[in-house]
């Protein structure tokens, strides 16, 4: 302590500007809540100015705690990792993947059984299927993709994340958008846009907190001990930079005024549909593919304690990802009034991105070379060996689906929602679950996990709750389409809308089901991280602490 | 440390490349060769697929493809052979009468066959799949006619609905009696108590004697003296024992206190003229056209 008294404490720029920006930001909310148009989007500035006012005393509070001297770079020659961001952002994972869970599983029942929306508009299916849909993607997929980001470039750099604040104003601010975004979903605030229904308020939000972002991982980056940047950071970055212009692209909005939820987009017609579909799609690209890749080039290796497969093929198949998967959006308007060269070229690049795609699933199996046993008594790195199986599957399915004698099929049917929860509950879900197993006794700074039979439980649940999800909706969607084409001999319509509607019913009752498996699965995993953290079993020895010893 | 590019993987018998990121090593494995050749089929198709179809854009306009094909015209080919499929049936159905319509049996079934499609489509959701109706929704099955069961009066319903906006609209409400003040209250259970036994059910309560008195004066004018119902008012035959509403004493004395106005839409803003001809004889042929 000798030392840290002789260094005068005083504020740091961070903390300083940060301080002013939000009480700045605290005062400005209080004004648009006075002169709201809506008590909905009052209710928002409220939150914006409770939140501001938080964080203005964290920040103090934080100062007054802390030693005089910023942490440590280094300790003992060793990086000094911090992971306190991390931890937040790994629970907030578990919280989030279990309430769009519920919601979806809600949804799903409200598809089966109409009745459940209780006549209630909050919970009407419209408004809960975007809740689902951002609280799995944005909330669950997020926070993981944050969580294993801030740690993976950490740990492959070999030095310290980097800024104070600056790393918990992504975690905690990225957190803020998911409340107002899903509250402005249940009041009806939304700018009715597939997957970016955000108002332009929490449009501008986000994109603070994700340049902020950017900046933290940029300049960690920037600080490596290594000579290299490893494969994981590449698709990390591609991720955080795609998204950035995505999101500036498709939000392109001219609000009615300040003291109103309400924006007009600033595209029209059937560009705004191109400009949401660009946007859509690689959504999927980045968020969900290479955002996700990252967590397998990091994760499955460093489980299966093997190399990865072939640092060329992750360098070839990288490029063509980025490159091809760009262009695959127009393949979501087939046959509408898109130009027919734009259907084509959405639907090429799409069949053209086969292979790339398939690129990180070789990558990922066959870094389980001379280590397949171990699929035997993992469970945690079985899941992620699935997943890795399930994005082989939806990646070989999405081009299949893009060209366009299948999508007169396909378009509008259930298939679709069959081909995104493959995607999303068998490669997204568990590559993510894996990732959480992994990630929660080395940030928490526990010896192990405090069940792997739990694990195993999770993850036949899971997979018994997939395959009934997506094998429901490939026959219901089929059937579905056929239903929608069939004409009689004299050239009418054989089966009219609502008939289509009742023969879907037993497959969303099968359907709800297997989401509600998938939910069982994640509440086990939920219990089980609980447990790690806190139970005394799995409490570490200062020495037990496995070091990783550098291969020499 | 040192990159050793020479380090042999002793699984795999592969070298790495070297590198070592917080323990993770890459293997220098080259590409495989069905991945590489089939990424490099896909791009051959795709151009293939580019000199066939429209494809890229240029400064005006955008390369056509040799096949000469548009979703344009490609739409104009299906419904041009969907026309020959249904030929001139369509036509005859707008030329002739509904009478002649259900005398032709092979315009009757073609008729049938776009009444269903069309009803499934439109009518179904508050009718039912099968016309069976539902609560508040009258059964199209049956012998009982609201507002008639002729081909004639079945096509102005469907034509301009009931108590809508359409200026031809059928109107005629069930007035409130209680509500606007025409009945006392303690007279509703007597006259529901009537209009039970009308359809020969027994009252739950009320004095049905009381009841007959109090309908002569305030219901017959539309449902008729003997509670036959009027359609031309769209009053309803109250002897059938068939209930839109429901027949039992405490949804009698409702319909009587607060009145009733169900209303169908006006469907020849939204359905073209052959088509509710159409619909006017499947609906007639469904069982109970008068």
């Amino acid at each position: 302590m000798a030392q840290t008294a002789s260094v005068n404490k005083h504020l740091t720029i961070g903390e300083g500007g940060s301080a002013i920006a939000f009480a700045a930001l605290a005062a400005l909310s209080i004004l648009i809540a006075a002169k709201a148009w809506t008590p909905a989007y009052a209710f928002h500035a409220y939150l914006f100015a409770a939140a501001s006012v938080a964080s203005v005393f964290a920040i103090f509070n934080r100062y007054y705690n802390r030693p005089a001297e910023a942490p440590p770079q280094e300790i003992d020659g060793k990086p000094n990792y911090n992971y306190g961001p991390i931890q937040f952002a790994t629970i907030a994972s578990v919280f989030w993947g279990i309430a769009g869970f519920t919601v979806g599983l809600y949804a799903a029942l409200e598809l089966a059984f109409p009745a459940l929306n209780f006549d209630f508009g909050l919970i009407n299916f419209g408004r809960l299927r975007p809740l689902h849909t951002s609280a799995v993607i944005f909330a669950f997929g997020g926070n993981v993709l944050l969580a294993t980001s801030f740690y993976v470039v950490q740990r492959t750099c070999h030095a310290r994340l980097a800024g104070d604040i600056a790393p918990w104003f992504v975690i905690l601010g990225y957190n803020f958008f998911i409340v107002i975004a899903g509250t402005g979903y249940l009041l009806g605030i939304t700018q009715g846009k597939e997957y970016a229904e955000p108002e332009w308020y929490a449009d501008l939000w986000l994109t603070v907190v994700w340049v902020a972002y950017l900046l933290v991982f940029l300049t960690t980056l920037w600080k490596r001990k290594e000579p290299h940047i490893y494969v994981a950071n590449w698709f990390y970055l591609a991720f955080i930079v795609t998204i950035a212009l995505l999101h500036l692209g498709n939000n392109a909005a001219v609000p009615v005024s300040i003291y109103s939820p309400k924006s007009y987009i600033a595209w029209s017609g059937v560009q705004d549909a191109m400009v949401q579909w660009w946007y859509g799609h690689n959504a999927v690209g980045f968020f969900l593919t290479a955002g996700f890749l990252a967590i397998m080039y990091y994760f499955i290796p460093k489980r299966a304690e093997r190399p990865v497969y072939s640092y060329r093929l992750s360098i070839v198949h990288f490029w063509a990802l980025i490159f091809i998967y760009i262009w695959a959006g127009p393949h979501h308007l087939h046959y509408t009034a898109l130009p027919d060269w734009a259907q084509t070229l959405g639907m090429t690049f799409s069949v053209i991105l086969w292979m790339p795609s398939w690129g990180g699933m070789i990558n990922g199996l066959m870094t389980l070379q001379g280590a397949w046993d171990k699929l035997r008594t993992d469970p945690v790195l079985r899941m992620m060996v699935v997943s890795v199986a399930f994005y082989g599957m939806s990646t070989f399915e999405g081009p299949l689906m893009s060209i366009k004698a299948v999508n007169s099929l396909s378009h509008y049917t259930d298939w679709t929602i069959g081909h995104v929860h493959s995607g999303a509950l068998g490669w997204v879900g568990y590559v993510s679950f894996g990732a959480i197993y992994c990630l929660v006794p080395w940030v928490f700074n526990r010896s192990r996990l405090y069940s792997l039979k739990l694990v195993n439980w999770h993850f036949w649940v899971s997979t018994i709750g997939i395959v009934l999800y997506i094998s429901a909706m490939w026959v219901s969607g089929i059937l579905q389409g056929l239903m929608w084409r069939a004409y009689t001999s004299l050239g009418f319509l054989e089966y009219s809308f609502i008939e289509t509607v009742e023969a879907m019913h037993p497959f969303y009752v099968i359907r709800a089901l297997g989401g509600g498996l998938f939910l069982a699965g994640a509440l086990i995993m939920a219990f089980n991280i609980w447990k790690t953290i806190t139970s005394p079993e799995t409490e570490t020895v200062a020495a037990v602490r496995p070091q990783l010893v550098p291969a020499e | 440390m040192t990159p050793d590019h020479n380090k042999l993987d002793a699984v795999t018998g592969v070298a790495t490349t070297g590198h070592d990121w917080d323990g993770i090593q890459e293997l220098n494995t080259p590409l495989p060769r069905w991945w590489l050749w089939s990424f490099y089929a896909c791009i051959v198709w795709a151009f293939g697929y580019w000199i066939a179809y429209p494809a890229w854009p240029l400064a005006t306009s955008y390369t056509k493809g040799v096949l000469g094909y548009q979703t344009r015209t490609a739409i104009e080919q299906d419904m041009a052979a969907l026309q020959v499929l249904r030929g001139d049936n369509v036509a005859k159905i707008a030329a002739k009468p509904l009478a002649e319509i259900e005398k032709d049996p092979a315009l009757l079934t073609v008729a049938r066959a776009i009444g269903k499609a069309s009803f499934g489509n439109n009518c179904a959701p508050c009718h039912g799949q099968g016309a069976q109706g539902a609560k508040n929704y009258p059964n199209l099955n049956d012998d009982q006619w609201i507002w008639g069961g002729s081909l004639d009066a079945i096509k102005q319903t469907i034509t301009h609905g009931i108590r809508n906006e359409d200026a031809e609209s059928r109107v005629g409400p069930m007035p409130a009696f209680v509500k606007d003040g025409i009945l006392k209250k303690d007279d509703v259970p007597h006259l529901a108590a009537f209009v039970r036994t009308l359809a020969g059910n027994k009252p739950e309560r009320g004095d049905a004697a009381k009841g007959k008195a109090l309908f002569a004066e305030n219901c017959a004018a539309c449902h008729g003296e003997a509670g036959k119902g009027n359609p031309e008012m769209g009053a309803p035959n109250l002897t059938a024992n068939i209930w839109l509403y429901g027949g039992d004493q405490a949804t009698i004395e409702d319909t009587i206190t607060n009145g009733r106005g169900g209303v169908m839409p006006a469907w020849n803003g939204r359905l073209d003229e052959p088509t509710i001809k159409a619909l006017t004889v499947y609906v007639h042929s469904l069982g109970g056209g008068q």
